[in-house]
């Protein structure tokens, strides 16, 4: 689409762009760029020089054991989070779709975790779950689960997917509640008088209906469990017991910031920069066939 | 509602009720454990009722004075350096994201498209994956521990561009002819007819960059090593120090409840524009 007018100026239009082209260029092009760069580049320890070593380093990458059982804990992570995160929030929109009393409440009451913090959200399930005076360890512990998360990796697994299911519920939940809206009512009001229940109402018509929605939402939640997680991982479990809850993102930072291996740290960048890509191409792919339906 | 089924709605409640139970139980903890003594919390249970030193609490964890094993920098400075980092991540985002789709979108000059899709593509470039390269740009600039350091970089908006670009493309042509037959130049139509008409775009992305400037944790935790220049959301994780009774776990409770009040309000206070925003933002 363009438009028919326009304005004349040969200065004006550069001067608007300016400002977000100067950011994008410092803090997004020339970094991403030199992040490609370094991949391909060896430093020594004290920065004195730079060797070009082609792909040693991606290499390298995939050949480290820790680095693979990363990738499988980060694809374990987000199969959790966005499985369970749209199966709960589902469940709600539906029945808050149902209820004609009190629905502006309880959207009220189920959005507001949108708004906490991840970072925040892994430090109030880490204290709740805090071994010795957490008080759902404690309930844990008096049906006889012995809770450590510090020392079980399955446990510290459970945490962090809690933790970040917890906070995405309010997202998915408005995402759902709008597609349920938007749903024409002439077409349940046909199926109830042909006699379809709830039940069958749902899995017949409105889940199929759905699928647009359920789809955008599958890719923006593994988008999240990918990136947005990082703060809840620090803060609740910092990657441990050993790695076993180090996903992707935390491994990057860690290597290079702790562990300063900048070689590696940008091959691993690269890697994850693949990966957003191909999100992202999904996702646009589907924006662009769901005007279909 | 298609039928009446009165036992369905009283399922519905019921699963809507404990859903809501199950999204505010780690809040009611959370405000318990901020209205105790540290004593009285590392006691296994914790007591589930709130207790009496609300006040106390909240006024130590503001103003940093309480002994704790890891940092104790106060919150109240960190509360504020969180407020100015989010209300400039906001308002610029916005502003600079209403100027770039109002010069692609009116104006015509050489490699329009191509600015428009690099604005675009940056949503494939998060800080996460080119967290070093970037840090050593801001550390090189010299904005390390500044504001300009939290802000600047995350100020460029591909979401923001590109849902003001669908906004004025749908802006009829005729006010731009009516606005330059009355001689009014670009700036002036986009400062009164143009600004007026987008209000509630506007206020929707506010909400939305608001909380996420707000919650902003691994930039920070990067650009900041001074706990002056701590956002609360990065404070608070260093307010723990590991073992779980050694730390002073009323404070840092009251802490979470005071960084997470001022998002939560705006999404609150601003929901019907919130909602709006997010649904079509994101689509």
């Amino acid at each position: 689409m363009e438009k028919r007018v326009r304005f004349r100026s040969s200065t004006l239009p550069w001067l608007l762009l300016a400002p977000q082209l100067a950011v994008i260029l410092i803090f997004f092009f020339w970094p991403a760029g030199q992040a490609l760069l370094q991949s391909l580049q060896q430093q020594d320890a004290f920065g004195t020089s730079v060797d070009w070593v082609g792909l040693e380093n991606f290499r390298r990458l995939f050949a480290d054991e820790s680095y693979l059982a990363s990738f499988k804990i980060t694809a374990v992570f987000s199969a959790l989070v966005a499985v369970l995160g749209l199966a709960i929030s589902l469940t709600l929109a539906v029945f808050a779709d149902r209820v004609v009393r009190g629905s502006g409440l309880y959207r009220t009451l189920l959005i507001w975790p949108y708004a906490v913090a991840p970072a925040v959200a892994g430090v109030l399930w880490l204290f709740m779950f805090a071994p010795s005076i957490g008080i759902v360890s404690y309930a844990l512990r008096s049906i006889g689960i012995e809770w450590n998360h510090l020392l079980n990796s399955s446990q510290a697994m459970t945490l962090i997917v809690v933790a970040a299911v917890w906070k995405q519920i309010s997202y998915n939940f408005l995402f759902f509640l709008a597609g349920l809206q938007s749903i024409p009512k002439s077409l349940i009001e046909a199926a109830a008088i042909d006699g379809a229940g709830p039940w069958r109402r749902f899995w017949t018509i409105v889940f199929p209906l759905l699928s647009p929605t359920t789809f955008f939402l599958l890719v923006i939640n593994v988008v999240y469990a990918f990136f947005d997680t990082f703060a809840i991982v620090d803060a609740a479990t910092e990657g441990g017991p050993g790695k076993d809850t180090a996903i992707l993102v935390y491994k990057v930072y860690y290597d290079g910031f702790k562990a300063l291996d900048l070689g590696g740290s940008a091959a691993q960048s690269v890697v994850l920069m693949v990966i957003v890509i191909a999100l992202t191409v999904v996702q646009f792919r589907y924006v662009e066939k769901k005007v279909q339906y | 509602m298609v039928e009446r089924r009165p036992f369905v709605t009283a399922v519905s409640h019921v699963v809507l009720a404990l859903g809501v139970l199950l999204i505010a139980f780690p809040l009611y903890v959370t405000f318990v454990a901020s209205t105790q003594t540290a004593q009285d919390i590392v006691q296994v249970p914790m007591p589930l009722l709130p207790g009496s030193h609300m006040v106390e609490n909240y006024v130590a964890a503001l103003k940093g004075d309480y002994d704790g094993a890891a940092s104790t920098a106060p919150v109240g400075r960190m509360m504020f350096v969180s407020l100015v980092t989010a209300l400039v991540i906001a308002i610029g985002k916005i502003a600079i994201s209403l100027l770039s789709a109002f010069a692609i979108v009116y104006f015509r000059f050489p490699f329009r498209m191509f600015f428009f899709w690099s604005i675009f593509v940056t949503l494939m470039l998060p800080v996460e994956v080119r967290i070093g390269p970037t840090y050593k740009v801001v550390s090189d600039l010299g904005m390390l521990n500044t504001y300009a350091g939290l802000t600047v970089p995350l100020i460029a908006s591909a979401t923001a561009t590109f849902l003001f670009r669908q906004f004025f493309l749908t802006v009829p042509d005729e006010l731009a002819e009516a606005a330059r037959i009355d001689g009014a130049g670009p700036m002036r139509f986009f400062w009164d007819v143009l600004l007026p008409l987008s209000r509630t775009s506007i206020a929707a992305l506010f909400v939305i960059q608001f909380i996420y400037g707000w919650n902003q944790y691994l930039w920070p935790l990067l650009v900041t090593t001074d706990e002056s220049m701590y956002p609360v959301v990065m404070g608070i994780k260093r307010m723990i120090s590991g073992g779980d009774a050694a730390n002073d776990w009323n404070i840092v409770m009251a802490t979470a409840i005071l960084a997470m009040i001022p998002p939560a309000l705006v999404v609150m206070l601003m929901q019907k524009w919130f909602v709006k925003g997010l649904v079509e933002t994101e689509k």
